[in-house]
């Protein structure tokens, strides 16, 4: 955290770092997150929980001597995940959506670490002595110092409303204001009706499962027509058994690169938003201090002629921050997104390969049953 | 007969001959005019006459009889009596002339294989009896068989009560599918078969009504032959006895319809003949039979086509039918044609069935029930509102109704009933009325109520039947696991649907979320995407009407069909409780013939000893009832299992290359979409 130390380099590789492993104890989910050091092969491994994450990211956002701190878009940390609550199933997933899904939590901690992978490849964030110690130090990083940062968004929420539709001095930021509250927007419903259909996928997949299941249940070998009745509802229960399997993997397909990409994509829109209303806010400051420069005797002139230059200078490279957080941003966007669309697009196709594949060997096989 | 009612063993007909020969009055004159020697050349003048002769008068007078079926039986004895001597006579002489014997009374069912017997007597060595013998047992016959011969099959089917019709059948029938075979004949009767039909069928334009029934047993009956007649001539003989029964006892069903009860007399003994015959021979051990069942199973493989399609809105408001289109595409010589249509309206299905079933539910046959009445579906409709549920709604029944005509048509036996070609062939049907009462509920509850009678009775009958016993065990289950695995098949349906609305919305979102992009191509593959999961809806939704018309249906259908099942057990339950009452009440006449002994009361023990006699001879008629609805039912359900698998593989079957297509159709999406995502800058 300190100015002097701020200038050296995180001294893990950013790509190596994971979340290997999970451990539930009552409420609290303890990670395990391992890196392997830049110098040597050397690997480290720490426990942290959810309170060192947000620690962590205030620490980021509370960072000192970093120009134009307030342009960044800060990677968005997943929400808390509360995993003893009783109305797990409806409370969670409006809060977490997608992340909620998965086995074990895969998801969530797959969410995570590629938090910490974006703070660890930012340009400027990655050189936070925070995340050094995050990542290194054994010893869980000092509670006592998770102070609240500067952006609370509770008291943001309100002053957002007002702000939000201030007009913008700059074309560009405008536009990106424009563009990024309809997307957000847009990300989100799609996000929400993704999730709708991967749970409709599993329901269809539990259906699946209890109708092969009572499939078995009519196997009667009494007399020769009814085995070969047994026979066929059998061959119908493997045949379910599989169409579940196909709806589990097409399920966990839109789950993992779709759905976690979706996610992403519409909390990152969120943090950009974020960033976005921060600029505001140094803009709605900035014009304030303007009016009153002009309406302040002139004793008090200089004083705040000196002051709106400072403002004014922080606000200019608030922006020039910012533009460069959002040229980067949209790139590294398009270039995530397509990756998971890929991903995705290629995952589908091997399972409905698969699919299609034993689908014709059942069919092959019922007919050879036919002509029995 | 009335000796009939004395023995208690199947009677032998000899001995009924004198009886027969020696009565001759009124009828004679009646019956001269339809003499078999006319048969031939009968002509269109002569048709009118015989027909009212025979058809109306027998009836009015038989139909007492027949349901007090023993009661008086000298009646029955005397009316056919008359015809006997001219028969005798002209039978006489045919009989030297064998292509004349055999073409005449071709048109006549029973009666070519009985003259068959003597015919072929003097060539084959294996004949145990005398020919003079059997000669004279066809010509006394066919003192019975005139009548039929002159277009009242029925009348002659009336008079024999079940006794009497064993004989007819069995004994003759025995004899005659026995023998042709080493006799090594059974070319020239198959060429007589055809050149009569020739003869016959020229008839049929001239003459109406009864005709009708000739032409049509003309060509049934070399229908149903050579196809069979290679391989076992046993089953050709009895299907074509059945065949022309069936026939002519409908026929007269259809001429009296007032006469409920006479009817089902009527229709049962004949129908269930070949059944009741292979069971009641004990010369045959009961696993032949059985193996006979399936033989005679496999064997009618038939080629019949019916779809039902077109379904179309006639009339407007609440008056308004769905009327739908009945096509039948056929080889079958029994048709009048290789392919025809219809239309009929839904509660025409409901009238088949209920005709179907009043004829045949007592035998025992199961009666494919016709799917309900849907006064929320069909009001929607009514109304004409365009929506898809009422599409989907008329699309459902429109399959239902399909599958109910082929499960109909594929019941050996319903597909010879006369209703059943009517409603495929005939252009304008009488319109069905009452079938409201089967609608819906009404027909739940009728189902139900059939259930309930079933597990009532159950507890008083103790089952001998080892394979009855665990059949009806099994059906219950089954219909139960087939109820659960319905219910699961709906949810999947209804998951299916949900996740192709979902989809939908989905993809939609994704479309607005590439219009608002700003990298332009990442903002097409978003595009691109949606238009993916548009497809990929469309897959769901497809398959959501796959899983629904291939499963759903198909369950239902056979939860329906179990129902049948049990309605048949139950028919088997009543008959056996006929059975017993009348055993019951046969001891108890035989007390009361004790007290009366005792009592030494004279003038009321000749009464007595009649009563009993003829309780006897009912004990012995039901339990012979029991004894063929017994084999019927069985003989059914065993054909009912098998169909089951087969239905439920062939709809398996289907299932897979709906999921397979569908899962195709989903690789050629992906890999369209792939190149898309890969071209994001």
């Amino acid at each position: 955290m300190e100015g002097s130390s701020a200038e050296a380099a995180l001294s893990v590789s950013a790509n190596s770092i994971r979340i290997t492993d999970l451990t539930q104890d009552g409420d609290v989910l303890t990670f395990a997150i391992t890196s392997q050091k830049l110098n040597g092969s050397a690997g480290v491994c720490v426990f942290r929980t959810y309170e060192d994450f947000d620690w962590l990211q205030q620490s980021l956002f509370s960072q000192e001597n970093v120009p134009g701190l307030q342009g960044i878009i800060f990677p968005p940390l997943p929400p808390k995940a509360l995993p003893t609550q009783v109305n797990m199933q409806t409370k969670a997933f409006k809060q977490l959506g997608f992340l909620a899904l998965g086995q074990g939590w895969q998801s969530y901690c797959k969410a995570l670490e590629f938090y910490l992978q974006q703070v660890a490849t930012h340009p400027t964030l990655c050189k936070c002595k925070a995340l050094e110690s995050f990542l290194i130090n054994t010893e869980s990083p000092g509670k006592q110092r998770g102070r609240k940062g500067i952006f609370n968004r509770l008291s943001q929420a309100v002053e957002e409303m007002r702000k939000e539709s201030h007009k913008d001095v700059d074309n560009f930021f405008q536009n990106e204001r424009n563009r990024n509250t309809s997307i957000a927007a847009l990300s989100k419903v799609a996000t929400e009706k993704l999730l709708d259909v991967v749970m409709t996928e599993q329901k269809l997949a539990l259906a699946c499962g209890h109708f092969s299941t009572s499939l078995h249940l009519c196997v009667n070998q009494d007399d020769a027509d009814a085995v070969a009745f047994s026979k066929v509802c059998l061959k119908l229960s493997d045949i379910i058994e599989a169409v579940k399997q196909n709806y589990e993997k097409v399920a966990s397909n839109n789950l993992t690169t779709l759905g976690l990409g979706l996610d992403l994509e519409s909390r990152y829109q969120e943090a950009e938003k974020e960033m976005l209303f921060r600029r505001t806010c140094k803009l709605v400051e900035l014009e304030t201090v303007k009016k009153s420069t002009e309406k302040a005797k002139a004793n008090k002139r200089e004083v705040m002629e000196a002051f709106q230059k400072a403002v004014e200078k922080e606000f200019n490279l608030i922006s020039s921050v910012a533009k460069q957080e959002i040229e980067h941003f949209h790139s590294s966007r398009v270039n995530v997104l397509k990756n998971l669309l890929i991903d995705w697009c290629e995952q589908q196709l091997n399972t409905a390969k698969e699919c299609a594949e034993l689908y014709s060997q059942y069919l092959e096989a019922c007919r050879n049953m036919y002509s029995e | 007969m009335a000796a009939s009612s004395e023995r208690s063993p199947p009677p032998f007909p000899d001995s009924e001959e004198p009886e027969l020969l020696e009565d001759s009055d009124e009828g004679a004159d009646a019956f001269t005019g339809t003499s078999i020697s006319e048969m031939d050349s009968l002509s269109p003048d002569t048709t009118g006459p015989p027909k009212d002769i025979f058809n109306e008068p027998p009836e009015d007078i038989f139909s007492d009889p027949l349901s007090e079926i023993n009661s008086e039986p000298q009646k029955n004895v005397k009316i056919p009596s008359p015809g006997s001597d001219e028969a005798v006579d002209l039978f006489s002489d045919p009989l030297d002339d064998e292509a004349d014997v055999i073409s005449s009374p071709e048109v006549q069912n029973p009666v070519p294989d009985l003259l068959k017997e003597p015919v072929e007597a003097p060539k084959s060595d294996v004949i145990s009896e005398p020919p003079s013998d059997l000669s004279s047992k066809p010509v006394h016959k066919n003192a019975f068989d005139p009548p039929k011969g002159a277009k009242t099959a029925v009348s002659a089917e009336l008079f024999d009560d079940d006794d009497e019709e064993e004989d007819l059948f069995n004994e003759p029938l025995k004899g005659v599918t026995k023998k042709p075979q080493p006799s090594a004949v059974s070319g020239p009767p198959v060429n007589v078969f055809t050149e009569v039909k020739s003869e016959v069928k020229v008839k049929p334009q001239v003459k109406d009504d009864p005709t009708d029934l000739f032409a049509e047993e003309a060509v049934t009956a070399p229908a149903t032959k050579p196809s069979v007649s290679s391989s076992s001539r046993t089953n050709g003989v009895h299907s074509e006895e059945q065949d022309i029964f069936s026939e002519a006892t409908v026929e007269l069903s259809l001429d009296s319809p007032r006469n409920d009860r006479k009817k089902k007399d009527a229709v049962k003994p004949s129908v269930s003949a070949p059944a009741a015959s292979v069971a009641s021979s004990s010369s045959k051990p009961p696993s032949k039979t059985l193996e006979e069942l399936e033989e005679e199973e496999s064997e009618d493989k038939f080629d019949l086509n019916i779809s039902v399609t077109n379904p179309e809105k006639v009339g407007d408001g609440m008056n308004a039918y769905m009327a739908y289109k009945v096509s039948t595409q056929t080889s079958l010589t029994m048709f009048r044609s290789k392919t025809f249509t219809v239309r009929r309206r839904f509660s025409d299905f409901l009238g088949l069935y209920e005709k179907l079933s009043e004829k045949h539910s007592q035998n025992g046959y199961i009666i494919p029930p016709p799917p309900e009445k849907s006064i929320l579906g069909m009001t929607k409709v009514k109304v004409g509102k365009e929506d898809p549920s009422s599409a989907e709604f008329v699309e459902r029944r429109r399959a239902a109704l399909e599958r109910y005509l082929q499960r109909v048509v594929s019941h050996p036996s319903l597909l010879q009933d006369p209703d059943v070609r009517e409603f495929l062939e005939k252009e304008e049907l009488p319109r069905a009325v009452g079938t409201q009462a089967l609608s819906g509920a009404g027909f739940l509850k009728m189902l139900n109520k059939a259930t309930d009678a079933v597990s009532k009775m159950t507890i008083k009958m103790n089952e001998q039947d080892v394979w009855f016993d665990e059949k009806i065990q099994d059906v219950e289950n089954e219909e139960q696991q087939l109820r659960k695995l319905h219910v699961m098949v709906e949810s999947l349906v209804n998951h299916r649907k949900e996740l192709s609305g979902n989809t939908a919305v989905f993809a939609k979102s994704v479309a607005m979320l590439g219009s608002s992009e700003d990298n332009t191509a990442l903002s097409r593959a978003l595009s691109q995407l949606a238009e993916v999961e548009d497809r990929i809806e469309q897959l769901h939704q497809d398959q959501a009407a796959n899983d629904f018309f291939t499963f759903s249906e198909l369950l239902a259908d056979y939860i329906r069909l179990l129902g049948a099942v049990r309605g048949c057990f139950d028919q088997r339950m009543k008959a056996w409780q006929r059975w017993q009452d009348a055993e019951n009440m046969l001891q108890k006449k035989r007390e009361a013939e004790a007290k009366l002994l005792w009592a030494n009361k004279p003038d009321k023990l000749q009464q007595a000893k009649d009563e009993i006699t003829e309780w006897e001879a009912k004990v012995t008629q039901f339990e012979r009832d029991f004894e063929r609805i017994s084999a019927t039912v069985q003989k059914d359900v065993i054909r009912f299992d098998k169909e089951k698998a087969r239905d439920f593989k062939r709809q398996i079957i289907k299932y897979l290359e709906s999921l397979l297509h569908s899962q195709q159709q989903l690789i050629k999406y992906w890999e369209a979409f792939l190149p898309e995502a890969k071209a994001i800058a």
